[in-house]
């Protein structure tokens, strides 16, 4: 298949170049003959925080060892993505009758303590938790591997000054090491906060959704490491069909809190390329609970930069007037 | 932890209290001094060009000198703030609406080179009509290098820039003819700078009008304009312009209070870009920025009725979490 | 097994999607927990009890799959009169010698058929060799018992049991008070769900939830499986755990049959083949025992006890000459017994912590570490230092500078000036090894499933592979020894010692493998161990190998996927024996050889065809009918009767009370681990009456329920690392998974000491302190027994001094008891954690000597006082 960026596009610009649903991204990047949108789908509930994925990853994509430090977080010592962790695996404890307020400040003695304390019964988990229960409580264990989304609509690739950022026929976004200058314009405007700058040679860093392994018709490292198909490679279409049905087949089984994140394509990013099974809301694993990607105000941007800049010029007209001095 | 704030905030969970953004790696002081360079910049090639349409020699030349120093000494400061600094030309590979920063390489650039030419032909004495040309054209570019810079800040997922971003632009430009003038009252003789004055007094006027509208409109994003050490500087540049603006005026004679007064707008001009700036780090760095506003639009959403239903998610709600 | 065994663990996902339920048994919440659908959290080495409780549950609520029981167990089987339960002495058995701490079965055997007084008392046992009937041999002596057992002749049933002299007497309506069915009713009647709260700290209603979960799910419908790794083994009654398991998987139906039985999980580093090829002093390959100096003069002497038993243990001879065959090659023949002689003789206990003693004590000399770190990873790390400290040399093999390759130089004892380096005269070598990448072979893990990996990459400069230093190790020896006239040296001169090299001088893994599967008269490969033979015509290397290599292939390293085949999946890689992939499966028919149910059918009597049928290599003579009786007086595999599933036991049946081979009982009792806050609710014995104990300075036991050491401590595993962390600390792509050392508590534990999350802490024990991290964590419960809350502090580790990250040892923390039946430590103990880093230097040595005077630990001989046996019974 051939993959041209530079060939014409077909048919103009999309209305939602920039945002709302944008069935072809890669056509609207310019590609006419090109596969199917490839990306992930990962089932946080049969994760078991193996991390597989994170050391997969960076042994093919010889990523650097980024920092020795117990983070307290739970297991995760990862700590975030970054220019040097373009998997992590999140954890989060979630007893049901917590003996402490947070991980960081035992001995608050919550109600669930003294429940203990003094041989009361606490209350029975609810099976729709998804919680383990233990003992005479229970505990979620939530464990998620968070990845680049490769959104549909990328603040990332839209802010790129130098076309470093581009979008690949497999409708993935790819950083170009031998163009980016280190800007870091790309850094804030993730709504994910997936991208950095590295410290070692100042220039972005991200998830590749292992472009080279695509090319040779390969499964990503990470999906091919993932021991119990929590991460799945393929067409995004078809990712979608087999999320919808898991979540049906959770909610079946009574596991209500099981929900998709991402997936839909009228959201603020025009859906993620990677995308999500939560069992508890976003902002729990460190995700945004709307994501939208900067470009839907731009045209409101501009409008307003115009406008200022109107006005100054005005002003300035205005308070020239009245003669040369006085 | 956490800060305490005056007011009990909605609870809201997150990631260990972790950030959620990442915080722009864009380095201080260069990239807020280049904010304010263009700003002054910008502001000063236009003020050239009114002071060239007016007869106004002693002015047009020093606004002219400025601007160029300005945007010479801001392009300086920009080309440092890269992780890679000999790949800076890699800016002009293309241009994209959707990316300010491409954008503003396309006005910088031009700004630039327009305001060098004009400043040199006016420092040489030669080709004076190509000179004046090219200042007409550094005027052109001037306003958009003022104003598009909110437009870099804005258009990112820094909550308390991007939703400031339709009163962020007149707060640069504000600011930004401030300290043009304001450097033109102190390196004018006080004769040559009514002008100069009035225009400082609206910029100042727009500025300040802007940044209260923003407050005001952003609710809790405007925290980190007003708390912390972002809320100190802006709270320090408002006043420091307010100041300038009235005793300008009335101390409108005296070269001395002028000149201060023009310090001051300076000065003042400066801090604003490091507070908002600041105030941009700030927000990032909280999760409650991102989730709180985030979980309010949600509910919002929902409250309005029920979109069409393209998964199987139960309805969002913003939670009080445990 | 999430933690440990991840890849494998995507089986249990599996099934879980397809609506298995997972229950977790643990002191600590962990991965496993996370997707389990119930997690029990239980104290620390209290298995027996929760076990015990389930098999009480099941007896006396009648929920045992009775014809299962009646035709395939030995639960009709009427034992001695004189047999006494810990029901009737206070926590011991009938037969305990308290000078030696061991265990005659003199009473616990089976009653003669034809003892017709039922006083328990039958033929002759004196050992004289007067044939009884079907079986050959003598009883078990009293003698030749307390030997074996000191030399670990319990493991030498890893792959079927102890020999019994004589079938039984039975009572098919399972009345009899001696039978052993109602004995397992008397013994167990004490484990009821409130027991089980005491000593284990598991509340009634999840009790109740496992125990309906387990009796529901097992029968003709369906079956259950219990998987196990270390949190069982690593006991002084560890063995009997896993009995505990056994006998309520038997009442159950569960053994033999699909998605049953007991899942030993043995993933690492081949630590299954360890055993079946092994590494270990008392066993020789296929679990045939290491012979004694005293007790096995000659062959025959060696094969008596099993020779002519029923079922295919009775033909070990076959084996035995085969395995000579393959060592010795054409040295051995008739003449000479095949170079029987030539094999080394063991005279008690040279299990690794004895030997460790022995080096203490200036007895063992020299050391090689292959691929193990003893330093970080054997029970109480200064033991096993000072040990090496003592010795003329040590080799050690490793991919990385282990801390037992440097402790001469930065170990602990160094830190404290308990060791100078300049006094140090142990010699070390350090030969790199090559990784399981840079070399060919099998491992050998759970379902004794052995895969075979090819080699990816050339090991790197000086790196060699085992086979290579252990060939090149030979050949250099053979040399010097080549004109030797000492018969000493004839064993090592007789050697088959011949196999192909690469150019790089490394040895043909496969060449080997052959070898271990056998070859016939004409040096073909063998199939199977039915075709070994006592006449010196076959030659194997092990006899539940025999058949990897079939038809000249290596079976082992077939690799057609799982979707390409049936659920059994018989041609990924080879199970012994015989790529049998459920051992016992006869028992997945029922007596007259149906299915129990169409559900779980699989291994079938095809009548017409006349033999068994199914998706497996039936465990069974295939064409023995389920209806057989056999002969009087028939043999080995002639003596196994249609119904006689369990055919490496030799009555043919599955023991729920074992007469033999189990050193500390024929039943499992609950007894507290060595270092413990509990006084044993069951018993006023207190500990496990037959744990083998090291009573020297260098390993002090804390006393049990001491103010000074109040709390359990447990080590484990995390999924970053890989044991003494050779192999992962060293790399940085998982030290920055997990990149310090740290220990888990609970809450209260934390408010009790004052201990904040993520700072440093201190823990004690009599043998050492370390420090770590602590992470305070609702996954460590406070266990709540009757009115005593015990809490756990739980310790990866992985740690030691090496590496990119470094740390303190939790080993060092660890005392050595063992288990009676295969010698191996007990990793749970008593400990005190405060918060604040462990003093440096000499101050360390006299912080844990503050400890030891506090607690009234007697530092001359070690031990801590025997703790007071309490008066009476109280439930």
């Amino acid at each position: 298949m051939t993959a041209t960026p530079e060939a014409p596009r077909a048919g103009g610009i999309h209305p939602n170049s920039f945002h709302g649903p944008l069935p072809d991204v890669a056509a609207d990047a310019g590609y006419v003959d090109h596969p199917p949108r490839k990306g992930f789908f990962t089932d946080t509930s049969v994760c078991i925080g193996c991390k597989a994925c994170e050391v997969a990853c960076k042994e093919w994509n010889e990523v650097p060892a980024d920092g020795y430090q117990l983070s307290g977080m739970s297991y995760d010592n990862t700590q975030a993505l970054g220019a040097a962790t373009w998997r992590h695996v999140a954890f989060v404890e979630k007893p049901l009758n917590p003996t402490t307020t947070d991980l960081g400040l035992p001995g608050m003695g919550p109600p669930g303590f003294e429940g203990y304390e003094s041989g009361v019964q606490t209350a029975k988990p609810r099976p729709e938790d998804q919680a383990t229960e233990s003992g005479d409580g229970s505990i979620r264990w939530l464990m998620s591997s968070d990845v680049c989304k490769h959104c549909t609509h990328a603040a990332c690739l839209d802010v790129c000054p130098t076309g470093s950022l581009f979008r690949t026929e497999f409708g993935t976004v790819v950083v170009q090491q031998d163009i980016c200058n280190g800007c870091g314009y790309c850094v804030p405007a993730c709504p994910y906060g997936v991208i950095d700058l590295s410290e070692d040679d100042h220039k972005a860093h991200k998830c590749t959704l292992c472009y080279d392994r695509l090319k040779e018709d390969q499964t990503p490292a990470c999906a091919q490491a993932c021991p119990t198909e929590s991460i799945q490679f393929g067409d995004l279409d078809e990712l979608r069909e087999r999320a919808d049905a898991r979540v049906a087949e959770l909610h079946e089984k009574g596991v209500d809190v099981a929900r998709l994140y991402g997936h839909d394509p009228g959201d603020g990013v025009g859906g993620d390329g990677a995308f999500f099974l939560l069992l508890d809301e976003p902002e729990v694993y460190g995700l945004p609970p709307d994501p939208v990607v900067t470009t839907r105000d731009i045209a409101s941007i501009w409008k307003h930069v115009g406008a200022a800049a109107a006005t100054l010029a005005g002003l300035a007209a205005v308070s020239f007037l009245g003669g040369k001095r006085s | 932890m956490r800060e305490q704030s005056m007011v009990p905030e909605p609870e809201f969970e997150s990631y260990y209290g972790r950030q959620i953004i990442k915080t722009p790696t864009w380095k201080t002081p260069d990239v807020p001094l280049y904010l304010f360079l263009g700003g002054m910049a910008g502001s000063s090639a236009v003020m050239a060009e009114c002071a060239a349409l007016t007869g106004n020699e002693s002015l047009e030349r020093m606004t002219r000198l400025v601007a160029a120093g300005g945007a010479a000494v801001g392009t300086g400061f920009l080309v440092h703030d890269l992780g890679r600094p000999e790949r800076f030309l890699n800016m002009l590979r293309v241009l994209k609406v959707t990316s300010p920063l491409s954008v503003g390489s396309f006005i910088l650039a031009p700004f630039s080179s327009l305001a060098a030419a004009s400043a040199a032909s006016q420092l040489t004495g030669r080709l004076p009509v190509l000179g004046r040309l090219a200042g007409l054209g550094a005027a052109v570019f001037g306003p958009p290098l003022v104003t598009y810079t909110a437009a870099l800040l804005a258009n990112t997922a820094v909550p308390a820039w991007h939703e400031a971003h339709r009163e962020l632009p007149f707060v640069f430009a504000g600011s930004g003819a401030t300290a043009a003038s304001g450097m033109a009252m102190v390196l004018i003789p006080a004769a040559a700078n009514p002008p100069a004055r009035r225009f400082a007094i609206a910029g100042a006027a727009l500025e300040l009008t802007a940044a209260e509208l923003l407050r005001r409109r952003l609710g809790m994003l405007a925290e980190p304009y007003e708390q912390g050490r972002s809320g100190r500087l802006m709270k320090l540049a408002s006043r420091m312009t307010a100041a300038s603006a009235v005793v300008s005026w009335v101390g409108r004679r005296s070269r001395v209070v002028s000149a201060l007064c023009g310090a001051t707008y300076v000065a003042a001009s400066a801090i604003t870009r490091f507070g908002v700036f600041e105030a941009g780090l700030a927000s990032a760095r909280d999760p409650k920025y991102v989730v709180i506003p985030q979980r309010e639009r949600l509910a919002a959403r929902a409250a309005a009725g029920p979109a069409p239903d393209v998964d199987h998610a139960p309805e969002e709600q913003p939670t009080a979490s445990s | 097994m999430a933690e440990a065994h991840p890849v494998g663990f995507q089986w249990v996902m599996e099934a879980k999607r397809r609506g298995a339920r997972v229950i977790h048994v643990d002191p600590r919440f962990t991965r496993t927990s996370a997707v389990a659908d119930l997690h029990v959290p239980i104290r620390a080495g209290t298995d027996i009890a929760f076990l015990g409780g389930l098999v009480n549950h099941v007896l006396s609520n009648d929920l045992d799959f009775r014809e299962y029981v009646v035709a395939y167990t030995n639960a009709a089987a009427i034992i001695d009169g004189d047999y006494r339960d810990t029901e009737d002495l206070d926590g011991l058995f009938s037969g305990y010698d308290p000078e030696t701490g061991r265990y005659d079965p003199d009473t616990w055997q089976y009653q003669h058929p034809d003892d017709e007084d039922g006083d328990g008392h039958r033929g002759d046992d004196g050992g004289d060799g007067e044939d009884q009937g079907s079986y050959g041999g003598p009883g078990s002596s009293e003698h030749s018992s307390q030997e074996s057992h000191d030399s670990a002749h319990s493991e030498s049933h890893g792959s079927g049991g102890a020999p019994v002299p004589h079938k039984p007497k039975r009572d098919e309506t399972l009345q009899d008070p001696n039978c052993v069915f109602q004995i397992l009713k008397r013994h167990f009647a004490r484990y009821t769900p409130e027991m089980v709260k005491e000593v284990c700290g598991i509340e009634p209603e999840q009790f109740a939830e496992v125990a309906d979960a387990m009796t529901s799910n097992s029968g003709r419908e369906r079956t259950s499986a219990l998987c196990y790794a270390v949190g069982w083994t690593h006991h002084s009654v560890g063995a009997q755990m896993i009995r505990t398991a056994s006998i309520l998987q038997t009442l159950l139906g569960n053994m033999g049959r699909p998605g049953g039985g007991i899942l030993a999980l043995r993933g690492h580093a081949s630590i299954q083949g360890s055993t079946d090829i092994p590494t270990l002093f008392n066993i020789l390959p296929g679990y045939l025992r290491m012979p004694n100096a005293e007790m096995h003069l000659d062959l025959d002497s060696y094969l008596q006890p099993d020779e002519g038993k029923a079922g295919f243990w009775g033909d070990m001879r076959k084996y035995m000459v085969s395995l000579l065959k393959a060592y010795w090659g054409d040295a051995a023949t008739p003449e000479n017994e095949f170079c029987f002689d030539y094999l080394p003789r063991i005279t008690g206990d040279h299990s690794t912590y004895n030997t460790v003693l022995g080096q203490i004590e200036g007895r063992s000399k020299g050391y090689f570490l292959v691929g193990e770190n003893p330093a970080v990873g054997s029970a109480n790390g200064k033991m096993q230092r000072l040990g090496m400290a003592n010795l003329d040399w040590l080799v050690v093999r490793d991919l990385q500078m282990i801390e037992s390759a440097t402790f001469w130089k930065d170990g602990p004892e160094i830190e404290t000036g308990e060791l100078v380096t300049e006094d140090i005269g142990t010699e070390v070598f350090f030969l790199p090894a090559a990784t399981h990448v840079e070399k060919a072979g099998s491992f050998t893990q759970t379902q004794r499933l052995l895969q075979w990996r090819d080699k990816a990459v050339d090991p790197p400069e000086d790196c060699r592979s085992e086979l290579q230093f252990y060939f090149e190790l030979g050949n250099r020896i053979r040399e010097k020894l080549r004109d030797s006239t000492d018969e000493r040296d004839r064993p090592l001169l007789d050697l088959t010692w011949d196999y192909p090299v690469d150019t790089e001088g490394d040895p043909d893994g496969q060449a080997v493998l052959r070898e271990i599967n056998g070859t016939g008269p004409d040096g073909e490969a063998l199939s199977a161990y039915t075709q070994l033979e006592a006449d010196g015509s076959t030659s194997c290397g092990c006899w539940i190998y025999c058949g990897v290599y079939a038809d000249d292939v290596n079976q082992a390293r077939r690799r057609k996927p799982h979707w390409e085949q049936d659920w059994v999946a018989q041609e990924w890689g080879w199970a012994w024996p015989a790529n049998r992939r459920q051992l016992y499966n006869r028992a997945s028919a029922a007596p007259d050889g149906s299915p129990w149910s169409e559900r779980k059918r699989y291994i079938t009597w095809d009548a017409d065809q006349g033999k068994w049928v199914g998706p497996d290599v039936p465990d069974f003579i295939v064409d023995r009918a389920p209806d057989h009786v056999p002969e009087e007086g028939a043999e080995g595999p002639d003596a196994i009767g249609g119904q006689d599933a369990f055919i490496m036991q030799t009555d043919g049946k599955a023991w729920l009370f074992s007469p033999n081979g189990v050193a500390d009982g024929p039943l499992p009792s609950h007894y507290e681990p060595p270092e413990s806050p509990v006084h044993n609710p069951l018993y006023g014995q207190q500990n496990n009456p037959s744990r083998r104990t090291l009573d020297h300075p260098v390993n002090p036991i804390n006393p049990s329920y001491s103010e000074v050491f109040p709390f359990v401590f447990t080590t484990y595993r995390l999924t970053e690392h890989h044991t003494a962390g050779g192999m992962s600390r060293t790399l940085p792509y998982l030290t920055e998974l997990q990149p310090e050392p740290f220990c888990e508590v609970s809450p209260r534990l934390a408010r009790m000491r004052g201990l904040t999350h993520g700072e440093w802490v201190t823990i004690a024990t009599a043998r050492s302190a370390i420090e770590a991290r602590v992470l305070v964590t609702d996954r460590l419960r406070s266990l709540r027994l009757g009115t005593q809350v015990v809490e756990q502090v739980g310790l990866p580790y992985h740690w030691g001094r090496n590496g990119i990250t470094q740390g303190d040892s939790p080993n060092d923390l660890v005392n050595v008891t063992m288990d009676p039946n295969v010698f191996i430590q007990d990793k749970v103990g008593t400990c005190d954690i405060r918060p604040g880093r462990r003093p440096r230097g000499p101050a360390l040595t006299a912080y844990v000597e503050d400890y030891r005077r506090r607690a009234g630990v007697d530092t001359e001989t070690g031990s801590p006082g025997t703790p007071p046996r309490r008066e009476g019974l109280t439930t």
